[in-house]
């Protein structure tokens, strides 16, 4: 018998690894897989976290007391989450486990990277619920930006597996009745992309659903600032079909995040003042984004909701990554009333409108 | 925005003050085009759209006949169910509109009955309902034509004896002129006998899009909807035909840039075998492509191409010159046929159910069938018949010339119809009596007073609207002929109020944003002025324009829709347009630095 993979790398990977490896691991993967340009990495799998959970918990005691918590106790959820994070925090890795990360961790030192500090990564953590709220459940996770040496990504792996008993996710769990039994996490490590720009994408209108168009949202420097509200982005609406630009809203942006020149970790600071009212895309750069959302869109059969970011330092045409992508599931779950049915003759439509709809047949 | 939409009005009827130096201005137009006191309660909008200047007092006519026309087939004829006809009024020499929506759910019941019964009939036989209206207006075409303005020489013709016609030639002053009304009112009646019903079509189909895909642009939907061969480009490609003939027939030398019509005709006279030949197939593209209005057929100073030559002459060494470069100037067809094809199958994929592609494919079957008549019609209406109605009135205006009435041709569009009339009785009765008409000493003064106060009437600024601003607006005439909808009422009361001197805002035409310089062109005469990249600001979107597209970077107009030609070809050309601005050839100067947002409907002066 095999020992089930510790690490796999995304090449290694598709969708159907959700159940190993988390969504965003197994998104990631499939993502490379159908030669979308992402930032090569890893995730640290499913298995792996079970075999460190059976190495500080071997009689199961942790999964057992979460769920014999009531839902609505705040204090109860707050107490034992604190518990069971200190304890996931604190332990040591098992060795193997420690061997592989550091391997894979050095695979992914591109030619660039500065002596010394080590490449840096992100890590992040990839879930592997599969309820329909996905989305918002993965929103509890940490993800930690611009991570460096191997002694920091084994931390930060540690840092994502506690997140998993995060009061809101433990309180969440409660409310949805989800077994702990079998509830797990991968953990991405990915190399991180100094960004000039970056931003998020729909391949359907998040305002009205019109799965016509594409949305783009743009700001300076990381992702993270437009994922946590603390810039307003550029906007920009574009036709699926058609290509046409048909919208463009330059925005003020005030905020930025960078990465810490110093060492590790992301910087907030001031755009300069003379980006603030800069558009961040060119027309090329946006038309390659949607031109990979549609790929991406087209390779999952539905629309999607996708983070992505434009590298600092690299030329254009290699310098366009995607970062995440999932289904999208707001208008999703709206998709009902049809906007029309056939009448028995195509001019009954006409009658219809033209009475104010007293026309009925 | 200010408090209850309800209680907000822009500028009432009462409140517009003459503007100084044009009083009694109201004996220009008849008097059920006066604004009454009760005018006050109902909102209005200033047809910007088919009326950009102030009207001469004939040519008020081109609103009066218009809405007979229309207003019988809503509100009589087919009886729409919930929109009668237009009203309109004048004031300041402009022309304000408003509708007459039907809004007790009973009455549209009963009206929806009628209208299902007879529309349906319509629809149902659409082609050759069609192909008969084409006769029929050809028909009228050639009656129109036919129609001989009496020379009133000093002894009649022998053949009133010979032929016992027993009928003087003054008799057919009255007749024939009334006669020339009378087809003007029988052509604008066959105008609306189909398009409000082509127009409900577009309606259902622009609809559906909207809830469908609200984001998508209506210049998208338009280009689903849009055929690719339609008359209105023939005139054109009857030009790009001239000057292939040129060049095969070695005569292309004369026609080089500020070439003047007359010359080269003359210079074509004397090359001999070729020039003749070139001159023959002149006169084969002239009847009937060249009674192209230069305008949209409201006014009588926008001539044809047949009434002046230096329109399509101007165009024609561009086009030599672009072959002599071995470009070509055919429509790419067979690729914008495969590009709609593409779109449309693409935007069908997008729907969510069987049931919706089934009603997407009823709706959009149903305005490709309509489509034909819809964009059609105008050669036939506003460009042909209308070219040459106004020509038919100037030969009555030259009579009075010669009669000694008035000073020149061009003086008779400064009378109302029914004044022409009154001239023409005097002219008549001194024709008979062997006297001397009276008219000269009463219409010249009046003419000459009239031509002053139209000058000035160009000086007002006339609001978009006026009246009460209703809580909501959905007037299917109105929506289909002017694109108004609550929106457009929020958009004018937002300009109202808040005065952005340095926007102007359209109907966004076809995408794309630029900056570049203006060149203001009242007449199509002028063409030949604009440079190659700059941004073209016109009063109309005419077919007559269409040689100057392939030299712009983006077009501007008064007049016009999604669906209007300038629309179409600015798609086809890739230019960011804007249309139906109302406005822009008043407020733009040339030489101004514009932005021409071709998504939003925005025109901003940068300067």
């Amino acid at each position: 018998m095999t020992n089930p993979k510790l690490i796999s790398r995304f090449d290694e990977i598709g969708i159907h690894d959700r159940p190993s490896v988390g969504g965003k691991g197994a998104s990631l993967g499939e993502l490379a897989r159908a030669g979308i340009r992402v930032p090569p990495g890893c995730v640290v799998t499913t298995a792996a976290f079970e075999q460190f959970l059976a190495g500080i918990d071997p009689v199961g005691s942790i999964r057992r007391e979460i769920e014999k918590l009531p839902a609505d106790d705040l204090a109860a959820c707050t107490r034992i989450g604190a518990e069971v994070r200190a304890r996931v925090v604190g332990a040591t890795l098992p060795e193997v486990l420690q061997e592989q990360i550091a391997i894979h961790y050095d695979e992914l030192h591109s030619r660039t990277a500065s002596a010394g500090n080590g490449e840096p990564v992100a890590i992040r953590s990839s879930a592997t619920s599969e309820d329909s709220a996905d989305a918002s459940f993965a929103g509890l996770q940490d993800t930690f930006l611009w991570v460096r040496g191997v002694d920091s990504v084994i931390e930060h792996v540690r840092k994502c597996w506690a997140s998993l008993y995060a009061v809101e996710s433990v309180m969440y769990r409660r409310r949805l009745k989800l077994p702990e039994q079998g509830l797990a996490m991968g953990v991405v490590i990915q190399r991180m992309i100094d960004s000039r720009c970056s931003g998020v994408m729909f391949t359907r209108s998040p305002n009205t659903g019109d799965r016509s168009v594409i949305v783009v949202e743009a700001s300076w420097g990381l992702g993270s600032a437009i994922v946590s509200g603390e810039v307003t982005p550029d906007k920009y609406v574009v036709g699926k079909i058609t290509g046409e630009i048909v919208s463009r809203t330059v925005s003020t942006k005030l905020r930025m995040h960078r990465p810490n020149a110093a060492g590790a970790g992301v910087v907030e600071e001031e755009v300069p003042a003379n980006q603030q009212n800069a558009a961040c895309l060119s027309d090329d750069e946006l038309n390659e984004l949607v031109d990979i959302g549609k790929r991406v869109e087209r390779h999952y059969g539905c629309p999607q909701d996708i983070e992505w970011a434009i590298a600092r330092n690299l030329p254009a045409n290699e310098n366009v990554f995607l970062l995440q992508s999932r289904p999208e599931t707001v208008w999703a779950a709206k998709d009902a009333s049809p906007v029309a049915a056939p009448k028995g003759k195509p001019f009954d439509h006409v009658f219809s409108l033209l009475s104010g709809g007293a026309a009925k047949k | 925005m200010g408090a209850d939409p309800k209680t907000r009005s822009f500028t009432l009827p009462s409140q517009i003050a003459d503007v100084p130096g044009t009083e009694g201005w109201q004996s220009m137009y008849p008097y059920y085009t006066r604004f009454q006191p009760q005018d006050d309660q109902r909102f209005w909008f200033y047809n910007a759209m088919h009326f950009p200047e102030p009207m001469p007092a004939f040519d008020a006519l081109t609103a009066e006949v218009p809405y007979e026309g229309l207003g019988a087939f809503t509100t009589r004829i087919f009886a729409f169910p919930t929109t009668m006809g237009i009203e309109h009024r004048i004031v300041n020499g402009r022309i304000y509109i408003t509708a007459n929506p039907v809004t007790d759910p009973a009455e549209i019941q009963r009206r929806l009955a009628i209208f299902q019964e007879r529309a349906g009939y319509y629809y149902e036989n659409w082609d050759q309902l069609f192909r008969e209206w084409k006769v029929r207006l050809e028909n009228l075409i050639h009656e129109l034509e036919a129609i001989k303005v009496p020379k009133l020489p000093e002894f009649d013709e022998a053949e009133v004896v010979m032929k016992a016609k027993g009928l003087g030639q003054n008799h057919y002053v009255r007749e024939n002129f009334h006669r020339v009304i009378e087809l003007f009112s029988k052509m604008w009646h066959h105008h609306f006998e189909m398009l409000m019903l082509g127009y409900g079509a577009y309606m259902v189909f622009f609809d559906f899009c909207k809830k469908a895909f609200p984001e998508t642009p209506d210049q998208t939907v338009a280009r689903m909807v849009a055929g690719i061969e339609v008359l209105m480009f023939r005139p054109d490609d009857e030009l790009k035909r001239l000057a292939k003939l040129a060049i095969e027939f070695g005569v292309d030398d004369l026609f080089a840039a500020d070439c003047h019509a007359k010359k080269v005709m003359d210079d074509l006279g004397a090359r001999g075998e070729a020039g003749r030949r070139w001159l023959a197939e002149l006169d084969k593209s002239r009847e009937p492509w060249f009674n192209m209005s230069t305008g949209d057929g409201f006014y009588h100073h926008h001539l044809s191409w047949n009434d002046d030559l230096s329109v399509p002459f101007a165009a024609l060494p561009r086009y030599v010159e672009q072959l002599r470069r071995g470009e070509s100037l055919e429509r790419p067809t067979e690729r914008l046929k495969k590009e709609r094809g593409r779109i449309i199958a693409e935007y069908r994929e997008l729907l969510r159910s069987e049931d919706e592609r089934q009603a997407f494919d009823q709706m959009l079957g149903l305005s490709h069938l309509v489509f034909p008549f819809v964009e059609n019609h105008k050669f036939y209406c506003e460009h042909w018949f209308t070219s040459l109605f106004f020509k038919k009135v100037r030969e009555f205006g030259a009579l009075l010339v010669a009669q000694g009435v008035l000073a020149e041709a061009g003086d008779v569009f400064h009378l109302q119809y029914v004044e022409i009339e009154s001239a023409l009785a005097d002219v008549s009765l001194a024709w008979a009596g062997g006297g001397k008409p009276l008219g000269a000493a009463h219409w010249r003064p009046i003419v000459e007073e009239r031509k002053r106060i139209l000058e000035k009437f160009k000086e007002w600024n006339p609001p978009p609207a006026l009246g009460p601003i209703p809580s909501q607006i959905n007037d299917p005439a109105l929506q289909m002929l002017w694109g108004i909808t609550s929106e457009t009422l929020e958009s004018w009361s937002a300009t109202v109020e808040a005065g952005h001197e340095k926007e102007i805002v359209g109907f966004a035409a076809s995408p794309g944003v630029v900056e570049g310089i203006a060149r203001v062109l009242r007449n199509v005469n002028d063409i030949g002025q604009i440079r190659e990249g700059e941004i073209l600001v016109c009063p109309v979107t005419a077919p007559s324009w269409g040689p100057v597209f392939g030299k712009i970077k983006a077009a501007v107009s008064d007049i016009g829709g999604t669906m209007s030609h300038a629309a179409i070809v600015a798609r086809e050309y890739g230019l960011p347009a804007v249309v139906g601005t109302g406005q822009a050839t008043q407020r733009i100067k040339t030489g101004q630095r514009l932005r021409v947002d071709g998504n939003r409907g925005i025109v901003r002066i940068l300067d």
